[in-house]
């Protein structure tokens, strides 16, 4: 048991008085790097977990030691070190800027040009203090947070961080928790499965509406879900309910890996729609850091008519691999994938989605828009499945890329399996450039060249902007152009 | 307001025009006539700064500046607006956020406050009557499923909100029927005045019974070989370029 033993001193030598993993009033803010079953006792027993939790992590770990990373997507990266990766920090960071003078310029100058309040850019810049106002800033008071809380609740609608939940409605975690992405899905999702850190957990009761967009906005102390975060969102029998998740803002972060799992179930005549939009920091433009955001998302249509619609605007990372997708279970169900990927300089992306059908008359769409400028790799990967008994199911699914520059570039990989007769695949494809013309007709307008990009970026991906909740859609345009600023010319 | 004094210009290292000399006083308006490939559509591309059409030689003042030296775009913003032969389709861009955007470059460049939702609305709505069109072509993509007279016509209501001094419409006749036509020219007589200039180019006379021009020129081979009064595009309109441009016969 050498590594336990190195474990244990490496935590003293932090100052702990570690005994067993089990002690839970160590000052500590990092675990040691690496990652054996100490460490997941570890962050089990400093977020008070149940025993059954731990051993769902622990079976994790297992696993996860047995599969192999995927390698089959068209992404390129250097190999990483999981064992040179700290899988526990506490949530308080205290090395933070103390005043936005402390802040890279270049992170301000895009806050200004995405209009961003100066108050929030604190938060986001990691200021320290400023969590607390991070709600105040968006809405003006704590008090209007406070009163939305409040109508949630009476609402019956559950809207916390994903240890909190844990406490407070340990069945509902424990039933649906890994229900929809099991354990041993992938080498990611197995990974996160073992270490995640926190998260979101919605819980929408029977016939509800949700009144209102639920964004991470709303939330106090979701700004440090850290590295591995876990989302699990249920809508129960005819409910509705709305997520944003993400910002515009650009966010750094000390950890290069990413690996987010989100799991959404629809029960009968249930609607989620769960939009992202992902900001964060690409790398130098020699490739240099960046974030590799190795995220598994993936929603259950279990309940007849039921509905789960994903809208994504992934601007940021250096490597972006995620496949939103719908199992569509229950007959009727109806299963969505908008998404805008953008890729500059020596960005990466694989993404895409997979429908499953599985019940009569399930349908689906996806409407796929990529985005490749500078040295940026696109690819559209995809799986339209229809199993056999799925009477009727229909899909439509197109998948344009635009392309600026002529070292960048687009890909596509669809792939279609249907096992039942009645059914009806529609796939269409295009691949364009940003003519001279285009450019030439806004400039001639008094556009300037920034400007006539953002706009015919913003054009061409109009079909996925406009499925954005308000709240996000004007600056997610902003976004757009900003994260192609410099391509042209 | 402009005045091109020797200008030779190159495309894909190719010579198109070789000295063009023309002067056009505010409150005029030139037609610039000629045979196909005779370097019109060159000279108007020029004109509003368009890369790749690269000036080898000569001058063009604007205003007393110094044209050449300004970007598309500042050009753009100062005042010169191309209408162009073949309007661009910009598949998904709301052709009322793409004309504010621009309407409000142009009037921060001039010092004017923006205008908000409401107040563009109204102007263009003002100026959408004036060339008889229906508010839903503004509501649709830029020029995407446009008929070529709707894309004309769309062509001169950018032109009325933008209010530039120096107007290039370049074939802005060509695929318009005759009611059209007779639209199309009342809205660029609505624009002239004494403090603006245009120049036309232009395959036919018609054009010019609905828009009189002050003076017609005949570009030939990237040269002006003729200038008149509106005399001169009658001329043409009866016996073609033969007169001008030997080998047109």
């Amino acid at each position: 048991m050498a590594a336990t033993t190195e474990t244990q001193q490496a935590l003293k030598d932090i100052g702990g008085d570690y005994k067993h993993g089990f002690v839970t009033d160590i000052e500590m803010d990092v675990a040691p790097k690496g990652l054996n079953e100490d460490v997941i006792r570890m962050i089990s027993a400093k977020k008070e977990e149940p025993e059954w939790l731990l051993q769902w992590r622990l079976e994790a770990f297992r696993k996860w030691g047995r599969e192999e990373e995927p390698e089959w997507a068209k992404v390129h990266y250097p190999a990483i070190d999981f064992q040179d990766i700290h899988y526990y920090a506490a949530p308080k960071r205290k090395d933070g800027p103390k005043s936005l003078d402390e802040v890279d310029p270049e992170l301000l100058d895009t806050y200004a040009k995405l209009g961003i309040p100066l108050r929030e850019q604190e938060v986001l810049a990691g200021v320290m203090g400023s969590p607390n106002i991070a709600v105040d800033a968006v809405f003006d008071s704590v008090s209007v947070a406070t009163t939305y809380k409040k109508k949630l609740e009476e609402m019956g609608i559950i809207f916390g961080s994903f240890s909190e939940a844990v406490k407070t409605h340990p069945e509902l975690i424990r039933k649906y928790l890994g229900s929809v992405v099991p354990v041993s899905d992938n080498f990611y999702a197995t990974l996160n499965s073992a270490v995640f850190s926190d998260g979101t957990f919605v819980y929408v009761p029977k016939g509800v509406r949700c009144p209102m967009e639920l964004s991470t906005y709303f939330r106090i102390n979701t700004k440090e879900t850290g590295q591995f975060e876990r989302t699990l969102i249920i809508a129960d029998e005819g409910s509705y309910v709305s997520y944003l998740e993400g910002c515009t803002a650009p966010m750094r972060d000390e950890n290069q890996l990413h690996a987010a799992v989100v799991e959404l179930i629809a029960l009968d005549n249930a609607e989620i729609k769960y939009s992202t939009v992902q900001n964060w920091y690409p790398g130098d433009k020699n490739g240099k850091g960046g974030i590799y955001n190795f995220v598994t998302k993936r929603g259950a249509c279990r309940g007849v008519n039921s509905k789960i619609s994903w809208t994504q605007v992934e601007t940021g990372s250096a490597i972006t691999w995620k496949y939103p997708s719908c199992i569509l279970q229950g007959d009727n169900s109806q299963g969505e994938f908008y998404s805008v990927a953008i890729t500059n300089n020596m960005q990466q992306a694989d993404t895409g989605t997979k429908m499953i059908h599985i019940g009569k008359n399930t349908r689906s769409r996806i409407i796929s828009k990529g985005i490749s400028a500078g040295r940026g790799q696109n690819t559209y990967r995809g799986l339209v499945r229809v199993m056999a008994g799925a009477e009727n199911a229909r899909n439509y699914t197109q998948c344009d890329s635009l392309l600026m520059g002529d070292k960048c570039g687009a890909h596509t990989v669809p792939y279609i399996e249907v096992k039942n007769p009645s059914a009806q695949i529609e796939h269409e494809a295009t691949t364009s450039k940003i003519s001279e013309d285009q450019l030439f007709y806004c400039l001639q307008r008094g556009l300037t060249q920034e400007e006539a990009v953002a706009m015919i970026v913003n054009g061409f991906c109009k079909e996925v902007m406009q499925n954005l909740p308000m709240e996000f859609a004007v600056e997610a345009q902003k976004l757009l152009g900003i994260s192609l600023e410099g391509s042209v010319g | 307001m402009l005045e091109i004094k020797n200008l030779h210009a190159a495309v894909d290292g190719k010579e198109i025009l070789k000295g063009i000399d023309l002067t056009v006083k505010a409150g005029e308006v030139h037609a610039i006539m000629g045979p196909n490939g005779s370097g019109k559509s060159t000279l108007a591309y020029v004109l509003a700064g368009r890369a790749g059409y690269e000036v080898t030689e000569g001058s063009v003042s604007y205003d007393g500046k110094d044209l050449l030296a300004m970007s598309a775009d500042e050009r753009a913003r100062d005042g010169v607006f191309l209408g162009f032969q073949y309007p661009v389709e910009l598949p998904g861009v709301n052709g009322m956020t793409f004309l504010r955007t621009a309407a409000n470059a142009v009037r921060r460049h001039r010092g004017l406050p923006e205008l908000d939702g409401i107040d563009f609305l109204k102007l263009l709505r003002q100026k959408a009557s004036l060339l008889e069109m229906d508010d839903s072509l503004l509501k649709r993509a830029v020029n995407v499923g446009f008929s070529g007279g709707e894309k004309k016509r769309n062509e001169i209501a950018q032109m009325a909100v933008l209010d530039p001094h120096l107007m290039v419409l370049d074939e802005t006749d060509s695929g318009l029927d005759i009611d059209a036509l007779k639209i199309v020219s009342k809205g660029i007589n609505a624009l002239r005045g004494p403090d603006k200039a245009t120049v036309l180019v232009t395959h036919y006379q018609r054009l010019l019974s609905y828009v009189e021009p002050d003076v017609v020129h005949i570009l030939a081979r990237g040269r002006i070989v003729a200038s008149g009064g509106k005399e001169l595009a009658l001329e043409l309109e009866r016996d073609g370029y033969i007169n001008y441009v030997p080998e047109a016969a």
